[in-house]
């Protein structure tokens, strides 16, 4: 049979990557297979644990990370050690929970995965890590119910984790206690929304939580909590273990965000697939990574970091792909795991099914994402049809704004929102040729509303 | 106090609310579906957008929801900004892609919110051109309609009935845009509060289903400002009629009582002034084993007055369902040593010893509002759903208002309602509730006890003791009761403000006195706390204050023959002892005359019925267990659409009738004649003539109107009956008009408003146009005078304590346990209400059916004294064993406390016979 | 055996012993007990390839929460089947990349193998064809999931070999 089972693997060998500046992937196997604890043990894992849980105080963890600029990986690239400085602690609070999102279902987005499941022990060594910086009683990884191959590993590396005492009472003899048990989701991209997480963790309805309180303040059952990419955890050993500016240094003259990142490139590509670069490493770098676009098709345009980001241009490659840069051209870094789009694809249609994606997953909760996505699809269809009216792009242009940050309860539908503003913008004509018709006349002369 | 500018206007506003909040209270309109003043903000619906200003001098602003901002100090905001008021467009005009076209037939349309908000956003043209999803409906029961079409999923009914009300029935469903607000499988709603949600949700998903088969708008309704008869809470409704029937009760906001939520019992009870067998003409017969022939209205009062002078001695009994107007006119057509409250004897005391304890033990009666703000509560011998129902709403918020007090310690305001459940999490104020059988409020309990009366009683006296030890000790306690005591004591007093409830329910003295003895501890150590004490129907208290011989002395007087003639005022005696007693007295009575509403057992031993005006149909006075003096006004003339009938107010009839007797020139009486006489003569009751203004009163020289201005019909609506259309009815005894002229507005300060319509609010939202600030109080002050008000007095403990409830071998004590629907003498009889009644069962303790060999189920007999009784058995693990339940309103006996043997039964008939 | 007579059983349904066991080890990895409800049904569903009604009643009561919570939560997410689903369920991913892949053609290749849309489930009661979010397989795209296993990528003309392997 031609049909292979899907198994992550990064693009580089293990002859690329070396610790000094592969801190995510250096300890990865050429097969694939996933790393042991006592494989992991030998290549230094744990080390971080042992060092800081003994010597360092837990704010001395925040400020390392805080000066290390670790910004969050799970897209919206807020800075890890400035979330943990906010997390209440100490007095009267109680200890809360530290939580991994491991929910990875951006469109376009397959780079938690690879971590999970062949390097589980990283994340556990971060999460140890962060859970003693927040002063956390114990910890969730909350992985998307489709990772069962993931599912599998990191129950196995917590199972051994616990068994060596990484987990439990009295880490490395340290004194400090941490656990973590596995929670596994049963679908709904909106549970990687870090509040609908939390609903999702109590077992109810994932809706989001208004913003503030923070979960720092008030999070899981009302308690501090935590929430972080599983890629943001998994940096905390090396910036720990290495220090502040080696992180820095590791993205150089590139960026002013430090440390690596976990790339991608997906779409019709040459050579699809993963590889950890420095962050600010620019698109076209990537591009020539994935041995360019397939067939010699020429490039359209491309989604910088999953389904959620805005549009980008040819001409924007050579631009850094780090937060700030990528968020200047209007669009935002996102996951960092570029979609390409060639020549011969229908922005439209591409549009189209985005939004249909965000429709389908909204949680329901507040009304411009759960009734006005749907709207925007059906007009998409209408366009992508040939059945457009006059207005109707006028209209997704008021959708696409009012579906904006702001406006709504999450950032679901500003995510929406983004792909459908940038392709309006940059692909105008493709919606303008669906337009066939002038506007029914059906309510052309309603009865007039009077004044009260 | 903060101050902030809106659209460039200066404004003092409270800053603990939230803008939204805060413009409503100025009178500021700003659209809104999923906040609701009672429950907070979720910032779900984004319909309440405003443009908000970092300072004086930002010009871009950036758009935030208005519910979910505080109104902190040196806010600068826009409702006008073209921004935000596009952006709310777009939120209606989404919100109304699904919504069906079909306001013609909604039984929301004309007081709708939704249909009021839209208007307000100015959507009035559907761009959305493609098909809409659709529903399926739910059948929820005989109260509730569901028309999930209609849903603008604002998830408040979810909400109330969850969060707010502790339901757990129902639920929202789905996810996107296809979420579903129902129960998991069809059924009724279980929730006693489920009525609400016709007026929490915005829109017609939930409607009210007992006014769907004569549907009439809320424009066509005529309304008065009444009071709910069902209880003795005395919540504030406005019962809309048209063609001569009350349609639905809605909500009246009173900000000291009911606020914006009642219960079902009295929402969808009122159908028994709606019956058809109602008495509606003077009925007369000379002799029982005549045929009794209707007469006109003086035949009938001439019959009756020739009757009642030949008399002997006149005995009037009253009712504790009856106004104090009637009560008194009664009274004085019988004279003062001649009148019967109408209330048994053990009830009556009861009744006493509370009024008692109310202004002696020195803690205050607390209003229902004020319910909500006490940090802890004991509940002796009361399951406050069944016995005032609305009173268990106000408990369940403030045991919940302890996450608010948590909430606020990490600086998140309590209108956050997410956030704040989120951190509270379970944690609830301390409730502690003594009963013999599990009861609804369970689930936010502390302590929950299920004992015998006596018992719990003890428990209260365990209570007070340790409280403060100059009160009386419990001989005897065990080890179980006493550390249940210690706590119940430890978390009063660590109370800012304890509260004790308790009442009559359960017909123990000993409860109340123990009770008391709490109260009176706490007093002494100088809590902040009160004492609530629940009385059994709409006017016990007012009756207890106007005093008279229990209905036992009336029995007697007659029976003995001291008596020969008695009137009896809107009270069926068979309800409240056994019928054997009353139908000896009244078989002994040469002249019965009956005043009621209800064609009752008692109506049917009358030689002259006289048709009495229900409350919908009468003005009066009650008082509620809160010592509340409150006026209901006649919401219409029965004889406007039916002229053949006969119906008058009781009082009216009562003065009559004494006229009559006395010969004296029959005159016209009004209302404000009655009540100031009544008040006059009972020095307790002096202040009652303040609880509402009297038929003089006018705004701007206007009477005030009960229709809605657009009330339309008037002059086809009596064309079956003649084309001629009669001048309107006048109505001597109020301030109101029977007709759509006079004021309706919101804008001048009113007391009584019949219903709450401002321009642009048509919806029961529009309360918020009447109060002082969104959730506070009317304007011109809430209607109604406190009677019972502390003073100084000698007060003891009291140190009767009964000895530990022992079950007896083959004896068990009964104890009626009163339940929300079916228990009262008059919601019983409508019909959605016998629906939910369900069928009678006895309780006993499944250690006691064990023995008796009775399972689940079974048909169970119970022997007393006046005879037998065959229900289902209900075993319960908690009963308390020795003691069985048996529900209010299904006979007159066996009496709380009687003693009664148990037996397996053969049939399951209902009853075996009455002795 | 205790755990039987412990067992519910209402309108017919059965938690298992061992399924209940289960779902009350879930529950003792949380503060609350709804926080095992998704959890538990997933067991329930394991066991039974979907959510039965009657399912609802008996899992809330384990829980100790209202039926409402538990249906609230079961037709929220997406890989809770509350109706009936076929042996294997096939999950095919409708995101981006598979899109930009020619998600549609494998799409299309897969109903016409079955005779089935999305949300249908085959005659025999083989197959139920489901979309899903994005598999996080888009370097494989277009990519589909059937019961445990991702495949990727699955060009149309795969398709029948592909299915051949499940009974
Ligand atoms: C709709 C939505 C979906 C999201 N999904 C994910 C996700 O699957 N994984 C993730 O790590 N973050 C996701 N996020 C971001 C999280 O909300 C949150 O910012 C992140 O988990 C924080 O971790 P970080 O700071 O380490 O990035 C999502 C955000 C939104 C608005
Ligand atoms: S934007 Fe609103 S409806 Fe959409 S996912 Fe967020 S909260 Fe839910
Ligand atoms: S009322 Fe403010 S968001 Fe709904």
């Amino acid at each position: 049979m031609s049909v292979t089972r899907y198994h992550s693997q990064l693009r580089q060998s293990a002859a690329e990557r070396r610790a000094e500046t592969h801190p995510l992937t250096w300890r990865l196997r050429d097969d694939g297979a996933r790393i042991g604890l006592d494989e992991y043990v030998g290549k230094d894992g744990y080390a971080a644990v042992r060092e800081v849980l003994n010597r360092q105080s837990p704010d001395d963890v925040v400020a390392t990370m805080k000066e290390a600029n670790v910004r969050g990986r799970g897209g919206a690239g807020f800075s890890a050690g400035m979330k943990w400085s906010l997390t209440m602690k100490g007095g009267s609070i109680p200890r809360g929970y530290l939580v991994c999102n491991a929910d990875e279902m951006e469109p376009g987005t397959f780079k938690d995965r690879l971590l999970l499941e062949q390097q589980p022990h990283l994340l556990i060594e971060g999460m140890i890590l962060g859970a003693y910086a927040n002063h956390s009683r114990y910890g969730y990884i909350f992985l998307r119910g489709e990772y069962v191959e993931a599912a599998r590993a990191v129950q196995q590396a917590l199972d051994e984790a616990r068994e060596a005492g990484w987990l439990g009472d009295d880490i490395a003899g340290s004194g400090f206690d941490f656990d973590i048990a596995l929670h596994t989701g049963a679908g709904r991209y909106i549970c990687g929304e870090e509040t609908a997480l939390i609903s999702s963790l109590e077992g109810k309805r994932a809706n989001p939580r208004a913003k503030p309180p923070f979960p720092g303040q008030s999070g899981a059952w009302g308690k501090p909590t935590v929430v972080n990419n599983v890629e943001t955890f998994c940096n905390a050993p090396a910036v720990m273990a290495h220090g502040a500016k080696w992180y820095q240094d590791l993205s150089g003259e590139l960026s002013n965000d430090g440390g690596t990142k976990l790339f991608g490139v997906s779409g019709k590509v040459e050579r699809t697939g993963l590889w950890e670069l420095p962050i600010g490493t620019p698109g076209r770098e990537l591009l020539e990574r994935a041995g360019g676009l397939r067939d010699g098709k020429a490039l359209k345009t491309w989604l910088p970091g999953g389904g959620s980001t805005g549009f980008l241009l040819p001409e924007h490659l050579d631009s850094a792909l780090d937060f700030d840069t990528i968020g200047k051209l209007g669009s935002r870094l996102g996951t960092g795991l570029l979609t390409v789009v060639n020549e011969d694809q229908s922005v439209l249609s591409l549009v189209r099914n985005l939004e249909q994606f965000f429709a389908r997953e909204s949680c329901g909760w507040c009304t411009p994402c759960r009734d006005g996505l749907p709207w925007t699809v059906k007009l998409l269809q209408a366009l992508e049809r040939g059945e457009g009216e006059r207005g109707d792009v006028e209209l997704l242009d008021k959708l696409a704004d009012d579906l904006g940050p702001g406006k709504t309860f999450c950032a679901h539908a500003p995510g929406a929102a983004m792909p459908l503003a940038s392709a309006l913008q940059y692909f105008r004509d493709e919606f303008e040729r669906g337009v066939t018709h002038p506007p029914r006349t059906a309510h052309a002369d309603p009865i007039p509303v009077g004044q009260i | 106090m903060a101050t902030i500018h809106v659209d460039g206007q200066r404004y003092d506003v409270d800053g603990a609310d939230n803008l939204l909040d805060a413009c409503l209270s100025l009178g500021l309109d700003v659209p809104y579906f999923c906040w609701h003043p009672a429950m907070g903000s979720v910032g779900a619906c984004r319909q309440c957008a405003v443009k908000q200003f970092k300072d004086e001098d930002d010009t871009r602003g950036k758009l935030v929801m208005s519910c979910m901002t505080p109104a902190s100090d040196g806010s600068w905001i826009s409702i006008d900004d073209d921004e935000a008021r596009e952006f709310r467009a777009s939120v209606v005009e989404w919100l109304m892609i699904n919504h069906p076209h079909d306001c013609p037939v909604c039984e929301e349309g004309g007081h709708c919110h939704l249909q009021d908000m839209t208007v307000m956003t100015g959507h009035d043209r559907r761009r959305y051109r493609f098909r809409k999803r659709t529903h399926r409906n739910q059948y929820l029961g005989p109260f509730i309609a569901h028309e999930m079409n209609r849903c603008i999923t604002c998830y408040r009914c979810v909400r109330f009935y969850r969060d707010y009300a502790g339901g757990t029935d129902l639920g929202a469903f789905g996810a996107n845009d296809n979420i579903y607000f129902g129960r998991h499988q069809e059924g009724v709603l279980e929730s006693p509060f489920a009525g609400n949600l016709t007026e929490v949700c915005p829109t017609g998903v939930f409607t009210d289903q007992t006014h769907s088969e004569r549907y009439t708008r809320k424009w066509d309704l005529q309304f008065a400002p009444s009071l709910c008869h069902q209880c003795a809470v005395g919540c504030n409704i406005s019962p809309g009629e048209r063609y001569g029937d009350i349609r639905r009760i809605e909500n009246r906001y009173h900000g000291e009582v009911n606020r914006y939520f009642l219960c079902d019992r009295g929402r969808f009870g009122y159908g028994y002034v709606n019956r058809d067998d109602r008495p509606r003409l003077p009925e007369w017969r000379s002799d029982r084993g005549d045929e009794r022939v209707t007469l006109e209205v003086d035949a009938a009062l001439d019959r009756g007055a020739d009757r009642l002078r030949s008399a002997r001695r006149v005995i009037g009994i009253g009712s504790p369902r009856a106004s104090l107007e009637s009560n008194h006119q009664l009274r004085a057509l019988v004279g003062e040593g001649n009148f019967s409250t109408g209330i048994a004897a053990a009830e009556q005391r009861l009744l006493a010893r509370m009024q008692t304890l109310n202004r002696e033990c020195g803690l205050p009666t607390p209003t229902l509002r004020d319910v909500e703000h006490h940090d802890a509560v004991l509940i002796l011998g009361e399951d406050l759903i069944a016995s005032a129902a609305r009173v268990a709403l106000s408990v369940r918020q403030a045991a919940q208002a302890r996450r608010e007090a948590l909430a606020a310690e990490r600086g998140i305001p309590a209108w956050n309602d997410a956030a704040v459940r989120t951190l509270g999490q379970d944690r609830y104020h301390p409730v502690f509730i003594a009963y013999p059988a599990a009861t609804e409020l369970d689930d936010i309990t502390a302590g929950g006890w299920t004992l015998a009366p006596d018992d719990i009683a003890r428990l209260g006296f365990a209570v007070a003791h340790e409280i403060d030890a100059a009160a009386p000790a419990v001989d005897h306690l065990d080890a179980a009761t006493r550390e249940a005591a210690r706590e119940i004591a430890a978390s009063l007093l660590a109370a800012e403000r304890p509260l004790v409830i308790s009442g009559g329910s359960l017909g123990s003295e000993a409860i109340v006195e123990a009770a008391g003895n709490v109260a009176r501890a706490l007093a002494r150590r100088a809590c902040r706390g009160s004492l609530m004490l629940v009385r059994r129907e709409a006017n016990s208290t007012g009756l207890a204050l106007m005093g008279g011989a229990p209905l036992e002395w009336a029995l007697d007087e007659l029976e003995s023959r001291r008596a020969d003639a008695v009137v009896i005022l809107e009270n069926d005696l068979h309800q409240r002892l056994p019928s054997a007693r009353i139908e000896t007295a009244l078989d002994a009575a040469e002249t019965v005359v009956v005043l009621d509403h209800q064609r009752t057992a008692t109506w049917e031993r009358a030689h002259l019925g006289l048709p009495a005006a229900a409350f919908t149909e009468a003005d009066g006075t009650l008082v509620s267990l809160e010592g509340r003096a409150q006026r209901f006004f006649q919401v219409f003339d029965p004889a406007y659409m039916r002229p053949e009938t006969r119906i008058r107010e009781s009082w009216r009839w009562l003065h009559v009738l004494r006229a009559d007797v006395l010969r004296h020139d029959v005159g016209d009486i009004a209302l404000d004649a009655v009540t100031r006489d009544c008040a006059r003569h009972y020095p307790d009751l002096a202040a009652i003539i303040d609880a509402a203004p009297g038929a003089d009163y006018r705004v701007r020289g206007l009477k005030l109107a009960r229709e809605p201005q657009r009330y339309s019909g008037r002059t086809a609506m009596r064309a079956h009956i003649n084309v001629s259309e009669p001048r309107a009815p006048q109505d001597p005894d109020s301030a109101f008009t029977f007709s759509m002229e006079g004021y309706n507005g919101f804008d001048r300060p009113r007391e009584e408003v019949a219903f709450a319509w401002a321009p642009g609010w048509n919806s029961p939202q529009a309360w918020n146009k009447f109060t002082d600030e969104v959730g506070g109080h009317l304007r011109a002050g809430d209607p109604g005078v406190r009677l019972l008000a502390p003073r100084p007095g000698g007060y003891r403990y009291a140190d009767a304590i009964p000895a530990v409830h022992r079950p007896a071998e083959d004896e068990w004590k009964v104890v009626v346990l009163p339940r929300l629907f079916g228990g009262d003498e008059t919601s019983a009889r409508a019909a959605p209400i016998q629906t939910r009644a369900g069928a009678p069962v006895v309780r006993l303790a499944a250690d006691d059916a064990a023995r008796l060999g009775v399972r689940d189920g079974q048909p169970l007999r119970v022997a007393g004294e006046h005879g037998a009784l065959v229900l289902p058995a209900r075993c319960e693990a908690s009963w308390p064993a020795g003691t069985i339940g048996v529900p209010a309103g299904i006979e007159p006996w066996p009496a709380g406390g009687e003693a009664v043997t148990l037996a397996v039964a053969a049939t399951q008939a209902n009853e075996e016979g009455r002795a | 055996m205790n755990d039987t007579a412990r067992t519910i059983a209402r309108d017919g349904f059965v938690i298992e012993p061992e399924d209940r066991r289960a779902i009350e080890h879930e529950r003792d990895h949380y503060e609350q007990p709804q926080a095992a409800c998704i959890e538990a049904l997933k067991i329930v569903q394991r066991r039974h390839g979907w959510v039965p009604d009657a399912a609802i009643p008996a899992i809330a009561e384990v829980l100790g929460v209202g039926p409402a919570d538990v249906e609230g939560v079961a037709t929220f997410y997406s890989l809770i089947f509350r109706q009936p689903v076929g042996r294997h369920v096939i999950l095919v991913c409708d995101s981006s990349s598979c899109f930009l892949n020619d998600y549609e053609e494998l799409r299309d290749a897969l109903s016409a193998e079955l005779g089935i849309g999305f949300g249908q489930t085959t005659a025999d009661g083989r197959f139920t064809l489901l979309p899903v979010c994005c598999l996080g397989a888009c370097d494989r795209g277009p990519t589909l999931m059937i019961d445990d296993c991702t495949y990727g990528p699955v060009a149309p003309g795969d398709v029948a070999d592909l299915l051949e392997g499940f009974a």
